[in-house]
C-alpha cells in the first residue's frame, strides 16, 4: 500500500517519561524510498524516536504520520510494513535461529514453504545457514545480530527502523547487513547511529538530535 | 492482519516448545506439589484424609504449585524482546492472551498429572473421586490459567515480580478457590463420593472462568501498551 505524501512527517513531537522530558519539538518530513540519518550524543532521544515511529511507545505531544498512518491512533494499520532493528535483537534464547524466524514468520502470516523458502533466502545472505539450528543462546552477539536483521526483513517492510545496526558486526558481517537493510534496497530508512562517518555517504537527510535544544534537519 | 490461529498455533508452540527444551517450569511445579504432600502427610500425622480436609490439602497444594509456573510465564516475552516482536506483528494482541492462557492450561494439566495420583496414592482410600475430580479440575484450571496469565502480564515489567503475583494474584482466586474445594469435597466424603451440590458449584467455576476470561480479553491490549 503506497503512502501519500512523505513516507515520515512529524511535528512537535515530544515524549516524557515521568515530568522528564526523553523528546521535545521534533519535526521533519521524509520523502518514501529515502534514508534518515538520526545524530545525537546519549540520552538525546534517538531511540525514542525510533520507537514512537515503530509504534512501541506512544507519544506525549505532537503530530507523527508513519506510511499515511496517524499515531498513535492508527498504529495497528502499521503493524506487518515495518521492519525494526533495536538494541535487542528481539530472539528467543532457547530457541534456534531458524525456529525463530519461523515464529515470526507465523506472526506475519507466512507459512508452508514460501515461509521456509524466505527464511533459507535470507540465513543465506547472512551467511548463518550452517549456524542457524543452534540455540540462539549459543550463538555470539554477532550472530543474533546478523539473525536480528534477518528477523526485521523477514516480512518485506516498507519502512525499516534502525538502531545501531552495526553492532558488533564483524567486517563481513556489515558487508553482508548492507545487502539486506543497506541504501540498495529501496525502502525507507530511518537510521540511528553514533558512526556519523561511516553512515553519512547513504544518507539523504540528517537530523540531530540535542539534550534541551531543538532538532535541527538537513 | 495474520490469521489469529496462525497466531496463536505459533505462541503456543513457541512456549511449549522452550518449557520442553529448557523445563524451567514445570518440574519446579510438580517437585513442589510432592513435597507439599510429604508435609502434609507428615505433618498432619495421617495415612487417609477425606471431605474438605481433603479437599483443601489438595487445592491448596496446586494453588502454590501453579503460582510458580504463573510467575514465569511471560519471562522470556519481557527478557528476550518477545513483548516488541508481537507488538510489532499484524496480530490481535488478544491472540497472544488466548495463546498464554493455553500454554498455562497445558502446564497445569501436567503437573495434575503427576500430583493428583501421587495425592491420592498417599491420602485417598479410594480412587472413586478421581473420575469427577477431572470436571473440577479443568474448570478450576481454566479459571487459574485465566487470572494467572492476566496478573502475570502485569507483573512481569515489576522488579517484585515474584512477590507481586502471590500478592494479587491469591485474593482474587479465593471465589474459584471456594468453588472448587466446595466441588471436591463431597467427592473425598468417607463412604464413597457424593455429589451434593456438585452441580451448582462446577457452574460457580465456570462463571468465574467466563467473568476471568472476559476480563482478560478486554483489558490485555491495554495493559501491552508501553
Amino acid at each position: 500500500m503506497a503512502a501519500a505524501g512523505p513516507a515520515i512527517a512529524v511535528a512537535g513531537l515530544r515524549r516524557d517519561y515521568g515530568d522528564r522530558p526523553a523528546l521535545e519539538g521534533v519535526g521533519f518530513e521524509l520523502p518514501a524510498g529515502e534514508t534518515l540519518l538520526v545524530l545525537g550524543p546519549n540520552g538525546a532521544g534517538k531511540t525514542t524516536l525510533l520507537r514512537i515511529l515503530a509504534t512501541l511507545l506512544r507519544p506525549s505531544g505532537g503530530e507523527a504520520r508513519v506510511l499515511g498512518c496517524s499515531l498513535p491512533r492508527e498504529a495497528w494499520k502499521l503493524r506487518g510494513r515495518i521492519g525494526y532493528l533495536g538494541h535487542e535483537p528481539l530472539l528467543y534464547r532457547d530457541l534456534s535461529g531458524r525456529e525463530n524466524l519461523r515464529f515470526q514468520a507465523r506472526l506475519h502470516g507466512l507459512r508452508g514453504e514460501p515461509a521456509e523458502a524466505r527464511i533459507a533466502e535470507l540465513l543465506a545472505a547472512a551467511g548463518m545457514e550452517r549456524r542457524a539450528d543452534e540455540r540462539v543462546a549459543e550463538l555470539s552477539a554477532g550472530m543474533r545480530q546478523r539473525l536480528a536483521i534477518c528477523r526485521c526483513v523477514l516480512h518485506e517492510p516498507d519502512l525499516l527502523l534502525l538502531d545501531e545496526p552495526d553492532s558488533n558486526l564483524d567486517a563481513e558481517g556489515r558487508e553482508l547487513a548492507r545487502g539486506l537493510i543497506g541504501p540498495g534496497v529501496g525502502r525507507t530508512r530511518v537510521l540511528v547511529t553514533h558512526d556519523p562517518e561511516r553512515f553519512l555517504p547513504e544518507a539523504d537527510r540528517v537530523l540531530r538530535l540535542g539534550i534541551g535544544e531543538t532538532a535541527v534537519v538537513s | 492482519m495474520t490469521p489469529s490461529r496462525l497466531a496463536f498455533a505459533a505462541i503456543l508452540g513457541k512456549d511449549l516448545r522452550s518449557e520442553l527444551r529448557t523445563l524451567q517450569s514445570l518440574p519446579a511445579m510438580a517437585l513442589f506439589a510432592v513435597t507439599a504432600f510429604v508435609i502434609f502427610r507428615f505433618g498432619l500425622d495421617r495415612t487417609s484424609l477425606s471431605g474438605s480436609l481433603a479437599a483443601g490439602v489438595l487445592w491448596a497444594t496446586l494453588l502454590f504449585a501453579a503460582v510458580l509456573g504463573i510467575n514465569r510465564l511471560f519471562v522470556a516475552e519481557r527478557e528476550e524482546g518477545g513483548f516488541d516482536a508481537i507488538r510489532l506483528a499484524p496480530i490481535d494482541r488478544s491472540v497472544l492472551f488466548a495463546a498464554k492462557v493455553a500454554a498455562l492450561l497445558v502446564y497445569l494439566l501436567a503437573l495434575e498429572l503427576v500430583a493428583v495420583p501421587i495425592f491420592a496414592l498417599f491420602f485417598l482410600s479410594s480412587a472413586a473421586a478421581l473420575g469427577p475430580l477431572i470436571a473440577v479440575l479443568l474448570l478450576a484450571d481454566l479459571g487459574l490459567a485465566a487470572t494467572g496469565t492476566l496478573i502475570s502480564s502485569m507483573a512481569v515489567n515489576s522488579r517484585a515480580r515474584d512477590l507481586l503475583v502471590p500478592l494479587v494474584l491469591l485474593p482474587l482466586v479465593v471465589p474459584m478457590m471456594i468453588a472448587a474445594t466446595g466441588a471436591t469435597e463431597p467427592l473425598m466424603a468417607l463412604g464413597g463420593p457424593s455429589y451434593h451440590r456438585f452441580g451448582s458449584w462446577l457452574m460457580v467455576l465456570g462463571l468465574y472462568d467466563l467473568i476471568f476470561g472476559l476480563v482478560g480479553y478486554a483489558v490485555f491490549d491495554f495493559l501491552l501498551e508501553d
